[in-house]
């Protein structure tokens, strides 16, 4: 009997989030991707040899993987002594950083674009480097967006990992350097295969930063796929365009799901109680990982996150009649300068507050409902093989382009499944696309936290007689609990910050804060240009707040 | 050991356990006001397009439409029709989803579609033909009525006149004088693939030039130095030289309409001003969707674009010129004047060549 209501309990939990993401993912993908196949009623998969034919493709995906590649790699160089910094070390100011660090990961591309070519471009203060509109513009963009990922997923994981093996390895001599290579490494690479599969997924389908940064001389397969959707209406290229995004990350999470399995294992989560031990950089308890942490760490956030961020704070201060104030705030309650807006900032705020609760809720019920079902190692090998073909699944909406899924939902849900019921254009859909997107975070967050639970746990309570739904409650859900916190604040800010599905589907009187900042910058004159900084300040700003309430709930106050 | 251990733990977090998932709730109630519920629903149901003579009329437009609320009302009142509008992209993927959703409409009419686009949502058939009776002979596409012109627009190069002045060099004034030496370095424009003024200007260089010449142009502007940008708001915010920016390039594409906005208030002069030898004429036409469930309101919605409210609003809200008689602002009429002979390529031609054309300008200009 137990029995049986586990399987059904089990079914539910795998069923809901498969119906979840073919309703709202799969169902309007096939069916644009679907259409560049069908030619006259027939099947058609000429596209390819055409498309494979031209040169252009094949740079644009050599670029692609490139700047996603140098993308990764450079975020997760730097983002791993940000984790130790920031979640091993204690420090006046790190609840601050902490929160500081997600800000770039929110804020809309298109502002970023004119902040960071602002710092680029040859009239402005790093111009002597001649990046701008080059390869390295855009790479330094994408680790400045995506450093947040791998310094919260890997620090997450790092403030829970048992310090006593690598106490052990020093004390029998290993140096401070070799024992972090030998044991905190490996025991750190789910984490950080985890988070940098992620990065290179967000790098792969960059749009907004390579389009502004790059210029014509860097296109990507994601704008390549919008310019044919959008302007062209080429729907074969751009088909095609999207099998090749899906054999790509396809590969990334076959490798990175490798990484993980190899090292994946119950890990001896730390006692609670535990300190930290303070930032020693000085002075005889100085230590070099410290030291080496802190100056990594303190470049990156001066220079990389720093400059971009402090040239949209200090021109959110720049008034229109050219002196410094507060006038760019003000306006915030306004429409604009010569109604660019249909509502004020504020409306456009409370919008964005209102859908990322949906999406949030969502995302977390889905994600949750996802990690909890490929937390657990089946014995049969074809089961184990459903769950990492289960899991695979969740992470594609990250890698499948904005404009694919947003055109798919145009075609595919004006009678979804036959019902006769258009939600094109419904107001839920806004959310739900952005859960969409929200999912594999919250999955690749609390999956790590659910799977180095050690399974002799469970069976220790089954042995003694709880059922499942005692084990999830007493084994499960205290230790997942435990990252929830930091889920919600990723899938909350993921939706603060969604622009390309969002400006596919949201009303014109109902326009999001991305959407509003975006109009904004659309419309010549000093006036709406400092409102469209000011309003980047609030938006990066609310996600600082969010991350920073997250925080409490992730951990109660103390170390998780 | 590690089992008693282990349900201590998990004794202890679900108390903390317990509070995440109260906050959680809170979160959802205080949130009552979601999406989902409160102030989310619709006045008149989210897609009841309506039955004829009332009911909800949808307005597809682009992210750019914007018209006062207090006319909005108006037409409300007037005609008994809600009108909800919904701005899915900018104007080619407004084009492209109409098309791509013509066997299941989004809307029930369309405005925003440009001259650049028209030929394929005309060919494409998602256009019900309507005579309207305000229409303007001038701009029509074609004798049928497909589309009505509503308003118009001229994409032309913008030069920062301080910035000339400073310099002591004579502003330029033609397309030519654009590659002449003398104005190295110091024009930046937008991508034609991915923005809607770089495709604009691509077209007046087309127009200028002919089939023939326009490559020739673009290869002696590229050796001139000519800066390429992805959108609009990066030439204009951060290469342009002129007040509102920081940029070091004194001549930027962007609009006819642009100057006015630059004017300090009081001022009698404008610091920037359109090229007017430099311009392509863009025009935005509206038009009711075959298949529309509310044909008699999308017709409405035609005639109501063309009304002297909804026409004189244009500029102010839309950056664009009305096609009818009406008056302008007076800092348009001092600021912005309208190009006398802006270049042209039929629209036929466009539809028939555009990916051409970007494709061996995109070859030029990066080889």
């Amino acid at each position: 009997m137990a029995r049986g209501v586990g399987w059904l309990g089990w079914a539910v939990a795998a069923g809901l989030p498969l119906a979840f993401l073919a309703v709202f993912f799969v169902h309007p993908v096939a069916a644009i991707v679907g259409r560049g196949f069908v030619a006259d009623g027939a099947l058609d998969l000429s596209g390819f040899a055409d498309v494979f034919g031209r040169a252009r493709t094949w740079r644009v995906i050599g670029l692609t993987l490139a700047q996603a590649g140098a993308g990764t790699a450079i975020a997760v160089v730097l983002g791993v002594p940000g984790a130790y910094l920031l979640y091993r070390t204690a420090f006046r100011g790190r609840g601050v950083l902490r929160a500081l660090v997600v800000v770039p990961f929110v804020l809309p591309t298109v502002v970023v674009g004119v902040a960071f070519r602002s710092v680029l471009a040859p009239s402005g203060p790093l111009g002597f480097l001649g990046w701008d509109g080059s390869f390295a513009g855009i790479v330094a963009a994408l680790v400045f967006f995506n450093y947040a990922v791998v310094v919260r997923t890997v620090g997450a994981f790092w403030a829970g990992l048992d310090p006593r093996a690598e106490q052990a390895a020093r004390s029998l001599g290993a140096s401070a350097w070799r024992a972090f290579v030998g044991v905190t490494l490996p025991a750190l690479a789910p984490a950080i295969a985890s988070a940098a599969a992620i990065v290179f997924l967000f790098c792969a389908t960059a749009f907004g930063v390579v389009l502004v940064l790059g210029s014509v001389s860097y296109g990507t397969v994601e704008t390549e796929i919008w310019v044919l959707t959008t302007q062209m209406l080429d729907l074969r290229a751009a088909a095609v365009l999207s099998v090749v995004q899906l054999v790509v990350i396809a590969g990334v999470l076959a490798v990175a799901g490798r990484a993980r399995k190899r090292r994946e294992r119950a890990l001896g989560l730390a006692s609670p109680q535990r300190e930290v031990p303070r930032l020693a950089l000085r002075g005889p308890l100085a230590r070099r990982a410290d030291q080496v942490a802190a100056v990594v760490t303190g470049v990156v956030v001066v220079v990389l996150l720093g400059l971009p961020l402090g040239t949209v704070l200090v021109r959110s201060f720049h008034q229109p009649d050219g002196g410094w104030g507060l006038a760019n705030y003000a306006n915030l309650g306004t429409t604009g300068g010569r109604g660019a807006l249909e509502v004020t900032v504020w409306d456009a705020a409370a919008t964005s507050l209102r859908t990322a609760t949906d999406a949030t809720l969502l995302a977390v019920l889905v994600g949750g409902l996802v990690a909890l079902v490929v937390s657990r190692r089946p014995r049969g090998r074809s089961a184990r093989r459903a769950v990492g073909a289960f899991d695979a699944l969740f992470m594609l909406p990250l890698g499948v382009s904005a404009v694919t899924v947003g055109f798919g939902f145009l075609i595919a849900l004006d009678r979804p499944f036959g019902l006769a019921l258009d939600l094109r254009g419904s107001p839920v859909l806004v959310p739900i696309a952005q859960a969409v997107v929200a999912v594999p975070l919250v999955v690749r967050t609390v999956l790590p936290v659910l799977r180095a639970i050690d399974s002799r746990l469970h069976d220790a309570a089954a042995v003694l007689g709880a059922g499942p739904a005692r084990v999830l409650a007493h084994v499960d859900w205290p230790v997942a609990a435990r990252s929830l916190g930091l889920a919600v604040g990723f899938a909350f800010a993921v939706s603060l910050g969604e622009f390309g599905a969002t400006s596919f589907l949201a009303r014109p009187d109902r326009p999001t804060l991305p959407v509003v900042i975006f109009r904004l910058l659309g419309r010549p004159g000093a006036e709406n240009l400092g409102m469209a900084f000011a309003a980047c300040v609030l938006l990066g700003a609310l996600t600082a707040a969010v991350m920073g309430l997250a925080e409490r709930l992730r951990s109660g106050g103390e170390v998780w | 050991m590690q089992d008693i251990h282990g349900r201590r733990r998990a004794a202890r977090r679900t108390g903390r356990a317990a509070t995440a998932a109260t906050t959680l709730a809170t979160a959802a109630a205080l949130t009552a006001c979601s999406v989902l519920g409160g102030d989310g629903a619709d006045p008149g149901g989210s897609d009841a397009t309506g039955d004829a003579g009332g009911g909800t009329v949808v307005l597809l437009t682009h992210n750019s439409f914007s018209v006062p609320d207090e006319l909005v009302e108006r037409f409300e009142a007037e005609t008994g029709y809600t009108l909800q509008t919904r701005a899915p992209g900018d104007g080619g993927a407004l084009v492209n989803q109409l098309v791509l959703t013509k066997d299941a409409p989004l809307g029930d009419v369309v405005f925003g579609i440009d001259n650049t686009f028209a030929t394929r949502a005309i060919e494409e058939g998602v256009l019900e033909p309507y005579a309207a009776p305000g229409a303007v002979a001038e701009y029509a596409i074609d004798d049928e009525g497909h589309l009505t012109p509503v308003d118009v627009g001229d994409v032309c190069i913008n030069v920062d006149r301080e910035w000339f002045a400073e310099a002591g060099l004579p502003e330029p004034t033609t397309l030519e004088d654009l590659t002449d030496p003398a104005y190295r370095d110091l024009l930046v424009v937008t991508n034609p693939a991915t923005s809607s003024p770089g495709l604009a200007f691509l077209l007046a260089t087309v127009g200028a030039f002919g089939e023939d010449g326009w490559l020739d142009y673009w290869a002696r502007l590229r050796d001139n130095g000519v800066k390429v940008v992805g959108g609009w708001e990066d030439a204009y915010f951060v290469d342009f030289s002129g007040p509102s920016s920081e940029g070091d390039r004194p001549l930027v594409l962007s609009y006819a309409s642009s100057p006015p906005v630059e004017v300090p208030e009081g001022a009698d002069t404008a610091p920037t001003a359109a090229l007017l030898e430099t311009c392509f004429r863009q025009v935005e036409y509206a038009g009711v969707l075959a298949g529309a469930a509310n044909p008699e309101g999308a017709r409405a919605v035609v005639d109501w674009l063309l009304t002297p409210e909804v026409q004189a609003a244009i500029p102010e809200h839309m950056y664009m010129y009305p096609v009818t008689d009406v008056e302008l602002p007076e800092s348009w009429v001092r600021f912005a004047p309208l190009a006398p002979e802006p270049f042209e390529v039929d629209p036929a031609d466009i539809a028939a060549n555009r990916d051409r054309w970007i494709a061996e300008w995109t070859d030029v200009v990066t080889g």
